[in-house]
């Protein structure tokens, strides 16, 4: 896990004031989120975190009655231009890999965009290194901490 | 076994000495019941069936008819017969009296032997009884044919659970007789003393009195390390000994030679077949004291279907798996929470907590339940999730036989409750007012 990105999932019932409730939670406890992604359906949702400090936003989001699981993903740095995520995803795609879902948000600092990619190879890493796309560690996005 | 000569009698022997049984049964309360006279001329039948089939026209006996006739008055001898009384709690209300005869007492000595022989006991056996001795069968109950196999017996009683432990472990105890539930207390107060449960001679559990399940039976051979039997009886029928399981765990065979039992479609009190769940409803053959024709128990099981490999003619009941009072009826379907429970303890990524919630779509019922996703699912992929709302809900219907939505809530978003958890949600009225 020390290589890949920790982001929170989180299981959430469509109801009023759910999502508002989790992002309090997270603020209170002092959590910065980077990005928040939600993947719904017609009853409940999967909300995706990046934060700077997931194990301190794991611990008190099941403290709050959430259901949390940490799930590793790849930061990938991709340059700000009109066809930037395309070069990115053909690179995977020429290789036989399957990306199960991907979001973007930009980190101050850096001059391009950071897409998020969830991959279930082990080959990802090395692929989109050696087609030349910087891959970020965890410490590029925060400190890793011990849950405080 | 303890009485090869009756427990794996041929069918057909078993269903003659059954007619022969109940019709002399019949006529004894005939003539000394008069609840059964006036049940009988209500009806219009003669005390007499010419086939086992015809019990299903005879008049059922509940436990209103107990708590009105209190304390004696559905005896069957003269008073100066019977020779012990016992008497089951009235959560609800009054309590009900039943007595025994000599000959009662012989029987279920004889019974509860045959209980502790099909749980693998024998005469080398030590048995710490632990359920209560009292007014409760269960206590006095085991005791007897614990000594009726000729097994060393330890009249405990229940309570002083660090007693127990010593007990348990300074006798070398080899079967313990308690409440499932309360094996689980031992076990733990066995550990706080420093003494592994596990490493205790203790080999035999026979556990009744309490509606249990599979997955308890594993925390309970798991923590004891103990073959855990469950064993079934109520009072007005008998008492523990109408049925228990023997070491193959698959079904509780029925005493059918003391025993006629019935399932019943607990609509219609129509005799439902083998295999189907229904209520629950006994007829008592050699009881003298307290007979009982038809009696409701308003449990739930059903017959299981087929001879066991032990060699015991004796049909087999499943564990009980509800009460009438908690069936709902799902668009025609009888349909008992406990089988939702069931089924839930079988799938990982759901906990075993739900809610049955009922409303209305125009003028359609509609029904679903209502499940936890387990705390430590790996929520991450919203297809997986789909995936496991899929598997619940074909596991919920095939297991039902009706059809069914099911929706995935947050774990510890269903409300827990000290006593009896609130399983069905009607949402039908509040839905009309709005």
């Amino acid at each position: 896990m020390r290589q890949v990105i920790e982001q929170l999932s989180v299981f959430l019932e469509n109801q009023p004031g759910r999502l508002a409730h989790l992002c309090r939670t997270l603020g209170d406890a002092g959590v910065n989120m980077r990005a928040l992604m939600v993947a719904d359906t017609q009853e409940f949702g999967v909300v995706r975190i990046i934060c700077d400090r997931p194990l301190t936003g794991k611990v008190v989001l099941e403290e709050a009655g959430f259901g949390v699981s940490v799930a590793g993903v790849f930061g990938v740095e991709v340059p700000d231009k009109p066809g930037g995520l395309a070069d990115v995803l053909e690179a995977l795609g020429t290789e036989g890999i399957n990306v199960e879902y991907a979001y973007c948000f930009v980190e101050p600092g850096m001059t391009g965009a950071v897409d998020v990619l969830k991959v279930d190879d082990d080959r990802a890493r090395e692929v989109l290194e050696s087609a030349g796309y910087r891959v970020l560690r965890p410490s590029d996005l925060y400190e890793p901490d011990k849950g405080d | 076994m303890f009485q090869p000569e009756s427990e794996a009698m041929p069918r057909e022997d078993l269903e003659k000495l059954q007619l022969d049984r109940l019709n002399a049964l019949l006529a004894r309360v005939y003539d000394r019941v008069p609840l059964y006279r006036s049940k009988f001329a209500e009806v219009g039948l003669r005390p007499h069936v010419d086939s086992l089939a015809n019990l299903a026209e005879l008049p059922f006996t509940v436990k209103d008819d107990m708590r009105a006739h209190y304390p004696y008055g559905m005896f069957a001898v003269p008073r100066r017969d019977i020779v012990r009384v016992h008497a089951s709690s009235g959560t609800t209300g009054q309590i009900t009296v039943v007595g025994y005869t000599q000959a009662d007492i012989s029987n279920w000595a004889d019974l509860m032997a045959r209980t502790l022989a099909c749980a693998g006991a024998t005469p080398d056996d030590v048995v710490q009884v632990a359920y209560g001795y009292g007014l409760f069968t269960g206590g006095l109950g085991v005791h007897y044919g614990s000594e009726r196999l000729g097994c060393l017996t330890i009249p405990i009683s229940g309570g002083n659970t660090r007693r127990q432990v010593q007990v348990l472990s300074d006798f070398a105890v080899t079967v313990l007789a308690c409440t499932p539930s309360y094996s689980l207390l031992v076990a733990e107060t066995a550990e706080e003393m420093g003494i592994d449960p596990r490493s205790l001679p203790l080999r035999i559990g026979v556990f009744g009195a309490e509606p249990w399940s599979e997955n308890m039976r594993a925390q309970i051979e798991e923590h004891l390390d103990v073959r855990a039997i469950d064993i079934y009886g109520l009072s007005e029928v008998l008492g523990p000994g109408v049925a228990s399981e023997c070491v193959q765990q698959d079904g509780l065979h029925v005493n059918e030679d003391h025993f006629l039992i019935e399932i019943l479609d607990p609509k219609t009190l129509i005799p439902v077949p083998d295999g189907e769940r229904g209520e629950v409803v006994f007829t008592t053959l050699t009881k003298e004291g307290i007979p009982v024709i038809r009696y409701r128990t308003r449990d739930i099981s059903r017959i299981i279907p087929g001879e066991c490999p032990c060699g015991r003619t004796f049909r087999r009941m499943e564990r009980i798996t509800g009460r009438t009072d908690d069936m709902l009826i799902i668009r025609g379907v009888n349909v008992f929470p406990s089988q939702i429970e069931q089924v839930l303890t079988g799938i990982p990524g759901v906990a075993p907590h739900y809610q049955v919630v009922l409303s209305k779509r125009g003028s359609m019922d509609t029904v679903e339940v209502h499940v936890e996703v387990a705390p430590d699912l790996a929520f991450d992929e919203v297809r997986e999730l789909e995936e496991l709302q899929r598997t619940v809900r074909s596991e919920i219907e095939s297991a039902l036989a009706v059809t069914i939505g099911v929706k995935l809530v947050e774990p510890r978003s269903i409300e827990r409750s000290e006593g009896k958890a609130r399983r069905v949600v009607d949402l039908r009225g509040e839905i009309e007012g709005a």
